[in-house]
């Protein structure tokens, strides 16, 4: 087989991945700053320079930009690791998760703290009890959603609709109005570094193993995506749909409640109306990026992990190039576009027939 | 049957859950009503306006009276009613804390209190109610800037006076008097503190960062202004402005750019508010900046709560400017004038405290006044909100 053959291979293959776009979206989000950072006459890769920093409070740590980004994106990236699920199960989202992350680390933080606490820095209770609330939370946020789905057969936007507004007004009722700061070294950890590296990145890593080994080694993955593509079908077979979808929110709900526990370690303290605020959106828009149909059935996780990223990388590249904030949402918006256009069926199906033709051209 | 329950409960739970939920899209502590803009000239109508306001006080009164007669209260209880925005943070907190302590009953009042939970319907509908209930006076203190007129005029009709603290109302003058703070004053006194400062530690040049708050908050906007006004006259550079939207994650987050984009070119940063202030102090730890009094960087915040006067005396935060939410005492002040028949200011701002350590307190003045900058000491930050 001669070389050029190979690389012929290698191309079909690489054009069949269906990680392939948004790859490059995440690419090309990031080549902005080269493309800046030559242009102010810096080292054109300064953007993606990590290094050793020896800081004060946290000893020596990893520094970059690209460092920010992973770090930055780990709440998102969490969240939509269960949007995935949720996506692909119910064809439905769950525009709850920014609210039941607030809900779950408000919950934290007020046991941590101690009811009606504004302000502490020693634990009113070991940590791992607060945590274990956190994550109880989570889940039963995610159960409540799921049972609405599942079992009431309610619309997944209209279900979760309802802990959307209300889970941050219980967040405050359990905060007693109040912003819960838990200054303690310990809690703070969460949202510090381990060694070198961030937390948040750690736990992030963690999640994605284990939900990627659990997809792979069993046969969750598929029955998740079978309930998806018909879920009639899926019972007929023998699956019992839903389970399957009450399960795919309860997990929604529990990394809503983890990315919570990210969040409010990070701010040390439980902030109800911010923490979390519109993160929902990023994380359906990660779920789209990543070349998830929001139609539910096949899905895609490492997709939706990379489009989390891609939507981290918009925000710190925006704040590289200085664009004032005011305008940044427009910007966002714009590549946000561009990003989506080239994932669109249509557009892919225009691209194939554009190169087909040149094919036929040229062969003539 | 069965079905038909569930559905029934399950519509109840959510109304229920959605009603909970009105008050969860509150922002940060400062307003996105306008600014409060320079006096209006109130004063042509003040004597006609003084003498209807008496007389409908009196009316007014009898009204309680008769309202209170069933209920058995004193007859010279002062009834107020406060629609108050909501309760999305601790400055809102203590603002509400301050007016239910000086408005209590000890004082000789009676107050109904509102939490409108930032919706502007529910806001003016609390307005009516305390005009059904004829109190003697209302405090509101505005979700939104507009959409006010019909509401004071109906207040003005059953000669009920207005107070409006806090944020301000556009599109109405009838209301007797504004009390708040002065955002540009506080923007001025940042910057004329960092001249002298600079001046007494022989610092030349001034490469300043600035995180700001929510953009088009009244808040936001006035600092911006007085900051940039002191700026642009003594010619400091302002290397970059980006909004922190009073949070801590958001002051964290730009910080952590502002590290990598300017290393080693800056020398002051301004935080808008003290949560932005623990998020850039985050930051810097994690990106070897030293700041503070005695290192290279001049950390200056805004509003003065007590843990942001906390890190001023553990010597992070150089200089903290207050917002101060205690209204009610200035607010008791024009009921007390009204009472009395005279005429209060239209503009009331309230006093406000500049802290720093005794290091850093230095001797500047706004627009030819001289101002005293307050020590931070334990009993301050006690003291506190």
């Amino acid at each position: 087989m001669s070389k050029k053959s190979n690389s012929k291979i290698y191309w079909n293959k690489l054009k069949n991945w269906p990680l392939l776009l948004p790859v490059i979206a995440l690419i090309l989000v990031m080549a902005v700053n080269i493309i800046h950072d030559a242009a102010i006459g810096e080292n054109p890769l300064s953007f993606f320079m990590i290094s050793l920093r020896n800081t004060t409070t946290s000893g020596t740590i990893l520094y970059g930009r690209i460092i920010d980004i992973i770090n930055r994106g780990s709440e998102v990236a969490i969240l939509a690791i269960g949007m995935t699920l949720v996506v692909s199960a119910s064809a439905g989202t769950d525009i709850s998760v920014g609210s039941v992350m607030s809900l779950c680390a408000s919950f934290m933080c007020m046991m941590l703290a101690g009811y009606g606490v504004s302000s502490t820095t020693t634990l009113a209770m070991p940590l791992a009890i607060g945590l274990l609330c956190a994550v109880v939370m989570g889940i039963v946020c995610g159960a409540f959603n799921g049972t609405l789905v599942a079992h009431l057969k309610i619309q997944p936007m209209v279900a979760t609709l309802i802990l959307y507004s209300a889970a941050r007004a219980i967040g405050l009722l359990l905060c007693n109005d109040l912003i819960v700061y838990v200054r303690n070294p310990s809690f703070a950890y969460f949202g510090a570094f381990t060694g070198p590296i961030p937390t948040p990145i750690i736990i992030t890593a963690i999640c994605i193993i284990i939900v990627s080994l659990v997809l792979k080694k069993t046969a969750l993955g598929m029955y998740i995506q079978s309930v998806g593509i018909n879920a009639r079908a899926s019972r007929i077979a023998g699956l019992n749909s839903r389970l399957l979808i009450f399960l795919a929110y309860t997990l929604c709900g529990l990394f809503a409640a983890i990315a919570g526990i990210v969040a409010s370690s990070r701010i040390t303290s439980a902030d109800s109306n911010n923490i979390g605020l519109y993160l929902e959106m990023d994380a359906i828009l990660s779920v789209a990026l990543g070349g998830n149909s929001l139609g539910g059935g096949k899905f895609n996780l490492a997709g939706s992990i990379i489009g989390a990223y891609t939507i981290q990388a918009i925000t710190t590249t925006l704040y590289a190039l200085g664009v004032s904030t005011n305008q940044a949402p427009v910007f966002k918006a714009i590549i946000v576009i561009l990003i989506v256009v080239i994932e669109a069926p249509p557009f892919k199906a225009f691209v194939r027939k554009f190169n087909a033709s040149r094919a036929a051209a040229r062969e003539v | 049957m069965k079905k038909k329950l569930l559905s029934t409960i399950l519509s109840v739970t959510m109304a229920a859950a959605l009603l909970a939920g009105c008050g969860s899209s509150a922002a940060a502590p400062a307003e996105t009503a306008a600014p409060a803009e320079e006096a209006a000239p109130a004063e042509e109508a003040a004597p006609a306006e003084e003498a209807e306001v008496v007389e409908d006080v009196e009316e007014a009164a009898e009204a309680v009276e008769e309202a209170a007669a069933d209920s058995g209260a004193a007859g010279d209880v002062i009834t107020v009613g406060f629609a108050q925005v909501g309760h999305e943070s601790d400055w809102r907190t203590a603002s509400t804390k301050s007016c239910q302590d000086v408005f209590s009953a000890e004082n000789g009042y009676d107050l109904s209190f509102v939490d409108c939970d930032n919706d502007e319907a529910a806001q003016k509908e609390a307005v009516r109610s305390f005009i059904e209930q004829g109190v003697d006076y209302i405090i509101i203190d505005p979700i939104i800037a507009t959409g006010w007129d019909t509401v004071l005029t109906e207040c003005e009709d059953a000669g009920i006076p207005v107070i409006v603290i806090d944020r301000t109302i556009d599109d109405s003058d009838k209301y007797v008097s504004w009390v708040g703070s002065n955002f540009k004053t506080e923007g001025l006194a940042a910057g004329e503190w960092l001249k002298a400062y600079a001046e007494k530690q022989g610092i030349k040049e001034i490469n300043a960062l600035v995180i700001s708050g929510s953009t088009g908050a009244s808040a936001q906007i006035g600092r911006s202004e007085g900051f940039q006004e002191v700026a642009d006259r003594e010619g400091w550079t302002i290397l970059d402005e980006q909004t922190g939207d009073f949070t801590k994650a958001g002051g964290q987050e730009v910080m952590e750019s502002y590290c990598k984009s300017y290393e080693g070119k800056f020398n002051v940063v301004v935080c808008q508010n003290d949560n932005e202030a623990f998020g850039a102090m985050t930051a810097m730890d994690n990106a070897g900046v030293a700041y503070g009094p005695g290192n290279d960087v001049i950390l200056i915040s805004f509003d003065a709560c007590t843990a942001g006067l906390e890190d001023v005396k553990a010597g992070k935060i150089s200089a903290d400017f207050e917002c101060n939410p205690l209204a009610a005492p200035f607010v008791e002040q024009v009921i007390q004038q009204l009472q009395k028949g005279e005429t209060p200011e239209k503009e009331v701002y309230m006093e406000e405290h500049w802290y720093a350590l005794p290091d850093q307190i230095v001797d500047f003045s706004i627009d030819g006044e001289a101002q005293t900058m307050t020590e931070v000491t334990d009993d301050v930050i006690a003291a506190q909100y």
